[in-house]
């Protein structure tokens, strides 16, 4: 039966859930400079649009269609929501779930957006619009609607898998299907595609740290229906998700903030607005499954974690210009197996569970940074050889904004004498 | 004859030079941003851990054109009101000016300050 309070909050969520990507844009087009921001938040924009109508031909179809192996849907079985999808069919396989399959399609859209436009965080001013787009396409098809179906469409690292013999895995709302899929593809990318011009050598600072702010208040927001709608339910597992969602967020603020005090002698604005993504990046797998003091620990684990990381790209070299590793994939890594620490109902190593629990997170991680690493490594060489990553060198230092977008995202006394108009 | 002075002062001291000017009788002046160093040299800044030395400090720029046996006295003041004897306090310095224009009425010399 049609549950409509169920129904109206998922709705709600996806619709929260799809304000994050331009959050996202905010929070990375801040972060880069005032020369390459148009470019910076066109790469979120062209992954909205590239995988909003994927998603409706085959990215359904390959997450939740009739299964091939445990590894991925049948992308033929309900393309374009045809053949045996039921946009009526209320999801029922537990007691609580009333709602339109349609109503999923809209919620699950917005996560496989969000997933492929974190990605593009490592590689700020520099890639061509159109090598993104393309690469956008290729790896929500063969990287996230695989891991969303082995994790969430009854697959191999669901509990109807293998490994769901040692213990149950978790992932709530996408530790792995997101962020440790996000995080492992950036890296791989960063190091395809190359440092940016002056990498290392020359200052490379945040044009716009306000703008950085009101994309992490967004994606804060948007997050809401992330983790709270992967409750399934308007009642206390979505309520518990939120509780933990802002618990663990703030308590990861405060991890980055002294971390920073310590190590620098100030507490940074930056430093507050990555220690909100670090937090709400680190609950995401176990916003249903610790208590609020569990998600406590989760959140200060994961500021502090992600604020030590973030300089590892200066170690080896790689340029991850906004930190895609640092807080996706470290804070999704840590999430995913803190997990086998706090997890509630004598799951979790602190709760008396042994060392089961842990052990599975830790199997269906290396399962998803194995699979995102082939993956991307793939189609990150493709794109190289068929269509190239990067721009001219001279479009790079003088304006990505430009030679790209043909715009420029702040007027100068240049731009107001404008000599001719067609 | 006219006289340029040119003062690059700390932005937080714009309002005293500006009360100072106005006491001294001047009528307009410009003010511009502007960046540079001295002996003060620059700040740090951190960003997610990467330090960056920032060389170049703000600093506001004041032009005001003056008759000429008024330019030592309007200095003065402008240093006056400028200074607090802490390092980056900035410079003053005059110029002569061959011909002065206003453009409203095409003045020249004198008659248009």
């Amino acid at each position: 039966m049609l549950d409509t309070g169920v129904t109206a909050w998922m709705l709600v969520s996806a619709s929260l859930v799809l304000l994050m990507t331009p959050g996202l844009a905010f929070f990375y087009g801040g972060m880069v400079r005032g020369k390459s921001v148009l470019n910076m938040m066109m790469l979120s924009f062209g992954a909205m649009a590239v995988v909003g109508v994927i998603y409706v031909l085959w990215g359904w179809s390959m997450s939740y269609g009739a299964s091939v192996g445990g590894f991925f849907g049948n992308p033929f079985d309900q393309f374009g929501l045809g053949g045996s999808f039921d946009p009526v069919a209320y999801l029922d396989d537990e007691e609580t779930l009333f709602m339109p399959t349609i109503v999923d399609v809209g919620f699950q859209t917005t996560f496989a957006i969000i997933t492929v436009a974190l990605i593009s965080g490592a590689l700020a001013e520099r890639i061509k619009f159109s090598s993104w787009l393309v690469f956008s396409g290729l790896w929500v098809t063969f990287s996230y609607f695989p891991l969303a179906h082995m994790v969430w469409g009854g697959g191999l690292l669901s509990s109807d898998g293998p490994f769901a013999s040692i213990a149950d895995p978790i992932d709530f709302a996408g530790g792995t299907v997101v962020h440790i899929n996000a995080g492992v593809a950036a890296l791989v990318l960063a190091l395809i595609v190359g440092k940016r011009k002056g990498f290392g050598k020359e200052p490379i600072r945040p044009h716009n740290l306000p703008f950085v702010m009101l994309g992490a208040a967004l994606l804060w927001f948007g997050w809401f229906g992330f983790n709270a709608g992967s409750a399934y339910g308007a009642n206390d597992g979505a309520g518990l998700a939120w509780v933990n969602t802002t618990t663990a967020t703030a308590a990861a603020i405060l991890g980055w903030l002294l971390t920073e005090r310590i190590r620098d002698g100030k507490a940074t604005s930056l430093g507050a607005a990555s220690g909100i993504v670090a937090g709400l990046v680190a609950i995401t797998p176990a916003a249903g499954d610790v208590s609020p003091i569990g998600a406590i620990f989760v959140g200060a684990v994961a500021g502090v974690l992600s604020a030590l990381a973030v300089g590892l790209k200066y170690k080896f070299g790689y340029d991850d210009s906004l930190d895609v590793v640092g807080v996706h994939l470290v804070a999704g890594l840590w999430g995913t197996l803190a997990l086998g620490l706090v997890a509630t109902g004598e799951r979790g190593l602190f709760y008396g569970g042994g060392f089961n629990q842990l052990a599975v997170q830790a199997i269906i991680a290396i399962i998803a940074i194995a699979i995102s690493a082939v993956v991307t490594l793939v189609l990150g060489l493709i794109i190289k050889l068929a269509m190239g990553w990067r721009v001219s060198a001279e479009a790079e230092e003088r304006s990505i904004d430009l030679a790209e977008h043909g715009e420029a995202a702040y007027e100068t006394i240049g731009a107001r004498a404008v000599s001719e108009v067609k | 004859m006219t006289k340029l002075i040119t003062a690059v002062i700390q932005p937080h001291k714009l309002d005293d030079v500006k009360s100072a000017l106005e006491a001294a009788g001047v009528r307009g002046l410009t003010v511009s941003e502007a960046s540079g160093y001295g002996r003060q040299r620059g700040h740090t800044e951190v960003y997610r851990g990467a330090e960056y030395t920032v060389d170049l400090v703000p600093k506001v720029r004041v032009d005001v054109l003056v008759a000429d046996e008024d330019a030592p006295g309007i200095a003065q003041a402008v240093i006056t009101a400028a200074q607090t004897g802490k390092i980056g306090d900035g410079k003053v310095w005059i110029v002569p000016v061959e011909d002065v224009a206003r453009v409203r009425t095409g003045e020249h010399g004198d008659e248009a300050l």
